[in-house]
């Protein structure tokens, strides 16, 4: 009991991180049934924010966690602009190699900046590392409780900004037509770009509390990151907001439980699962059955 | 004139769908452009808000170019189209529905009575308020796009179709609404394969044939016209 308390705990610290790389991908799906296959690279590119702002004496976990979600937001605007937007109205499938093509020039790009490099980095201490009993030999630390908070914070007021606001509206009525919600005078460009800008800080945070996790950061660790919050975003139903949530946390929760079942089991248990839904529910945990139009 | 079109031309891709028209649309006025499928009808309206890929012509409204501008700042200079097949967003509720029509209004106090309005013109809309506009019936999401060009504080209403799929008695409360408007001081450009209804409650109107003006004239004149009968209206 004590011994799958303390799994629990090391899955749904995993499960924050992928929930909220998750919502990424499912937002810009959502808006333009695009694969944003560059997702997985803005939280590298926010994991490596926080380390250089973490530098700048007096900046701590707050501002650090601020910058690292910023850049990522503004990148990914500029990306969506330059890269995306002129292939609107194209196939998707042009879109969708553009995108793989985003990916690899963010993870090569940073190789060749001189005070980046391809090496592993130890990501700085942000957060001092405390524990606390919790029930009987389980324990806590406090990088698990910030990961919690923070994520939960965050996709609180994200869901709040789509549910709730002008603009969120403005983005539920992009996502379900564009000609439709041009109509409405919504300025669906800069909608698409609102989406982005949130969906990229999300990721950019995700970095950030996968670092203090694993204190490790390269150019290249946004690849695996991402492949499995994107398996996240299927799974719970891609395009689904409380999907992507799902998804995410049984993502980390499974493969922390396959981990301790079998260390080798890890990172193929998500994808089992993966295929498991998908047999017999296509459209993900939470997704809407939709049919496709030929 | 409110709104002057010159020589418009639209095309889809290769495909040629308006030939040069012109038509206006006067300040109180129903103006109807009527024909069969693929005369045209949809395209031009499409132009008019700056969805279609106009080619040639010119759409002055208001003493304003409207070519080039973006559909949004079209909605803002206060065109409001209802699209064909009602497009009501039916991932959002019936309130959000309308909210959205009000989008690009910023007095709080106005948006709230013309909501009210809305209600009292079509109580089954309150009714739904907060259900998700993918559970409506068909006559109901006709109402609720109605209702939410309402919201709008439109000065020209473009209406595509407005009768299309609707039981018959829902096409009267549907036609008499758009009379409705009128009275209220918004002209109505009315685009519709129901030639008759279109006429009946019309002043002017276009008959179309393949991308050109075939017809036009008083839409009373056009209703008693041999040819006008024999191709739209069934005699």
């Amino acid at each position: 009991m004590e011994h799958f308390l303390q799994l629990l705990i090391f899955g749904v610290q995993l499960g924050v991180i992928y929930a909220l790389i998750a919502m990424g991908y499912t937002m810009v799906y959502g808006i333009i049934r695009l694969i944003n296959f560059a997702h997985g690279d803005l939280v590298m590119i926010g994991a490596f924010t926080a380390y250089f702002a973490a530098r700048v004496p007096g900046v701590g976990f707050v501002p650090a966690l601020l910058a690292a979600m910023l850049l990522p937001a503004v990148l990914s605007v500029l990306i969506e602009r330059l890269a995306y937007r002129p292939l609107r109205g194209r196939p998707r499938l042009s879109v969708l190699i553009t995108a793989i093509g985003v990916s690899i020039f963010l993870e090569n790009l940073p190789r060749v900046i001189p005070f980046i490099g391809p090496n592993y980095r130890s990501f700085p201490k942000l957060i001092e590392f405390r524990e606390f009993p919790l029930y009987g030999s389980a324990i806590v630390n406090s990088i698990q409780i910030t990961n919690v908070i923070a994520s939960a914070l965050l996709l609180s007021v994200m869901v709040g900004i789509v549910r709730f606001t002008k603009s969120g509206r403005a983005m539920r009525a992009v996502s379900f037509n564009k000609d439709a919600a041009a109509l409405m005078g919504i300025d669906v460009d800069r909608t698409i770009s609102i989406t982005f800008f949130i969906g990229a800080a999300l990721a950019g945070a995700g970095g950030v509390l996968y670092s203090l996790t694993y204190p490790m950061i390269d150019i290249l660790m946004g690849v695996w990151l991402g492949t499995k919050a994107f398996v996240a975003a299927v799974l719970g139903g891609i395009g689904s907001l409380p999907g992507a949530v799902l998804g995410g946390l049984l993502m980390g929760i499974v493969e922390v439980f396959a981990t301790a079942l079998y260390s080798e089991l890890g990172y193929g248990a998500g994808f089992i699962v993966l295929i498991l839904v998908l047999l017999f529910r296509p459209e993900g945990l939470m997704g809407k059955p939709t049919i496709e139009k030929v | 004139m409110l709104l002057e079109v010159k020589d418009l031309r639209v095309s889809y891709g290769a495909i040629e769908a308006v030939k040069g028209i012109s038509f206006s649309v006067a300040q109180d006025e129903i103006v109807t452009l009527v024909g069969a499928n693929g005369a045209g009808k949809t395209s031009i309206l499409r132009a008019l808000s700056g969805l279609a890929d106009v080619r040639g012509g010119s759409i002055l409204y208001a003493d304003r170019e409207l070519r080039g501008v973006k559909p949004h700042e079209i909605v803002k200079r206060g065109i409001s189209h209802v699209p064909e097949g009602r497009l009501a967003f039916l991932n959002l509720s019936v309130h959000e529905n309308l909210l959205l029509g009000a989008y690009i209004r910023n007095d709080t106090k106005g948006v709230e009575d013309d909501l009210a309005k809305v209600y009292e013109l079509f109580p089954r809309l309150k009714e739904r308020a907060r259900q998700i506009a993918g559970t409506l019936s068909g006559g109901e999401q006709q109402m609720l796009v109605v209702g939410r060009a309402l919201m709008s504080e439109c000065k020209l209403l473009l209406l595509d179709e407005p009768s299309m799929g609707l039981a018959p008695i829902l096409v009267a409360e549907v036609f008499a609404t758009i009379e409705r408007v009128r009275r209220m001081g918004t002209p109505v450009l009315l685009v519709e394969q129901n030639a008759n209804m279109a006429l009946s409650i019309a002043d002017r109107g276009y008959v179309l044939e393949t991308g050109r003006v075939t017809l036009s004239g008083k839409a009373s004149d056009l209703a008693q016209m041999d040819e006008v009968r024999a191709a739209y209206l069934g005699e």
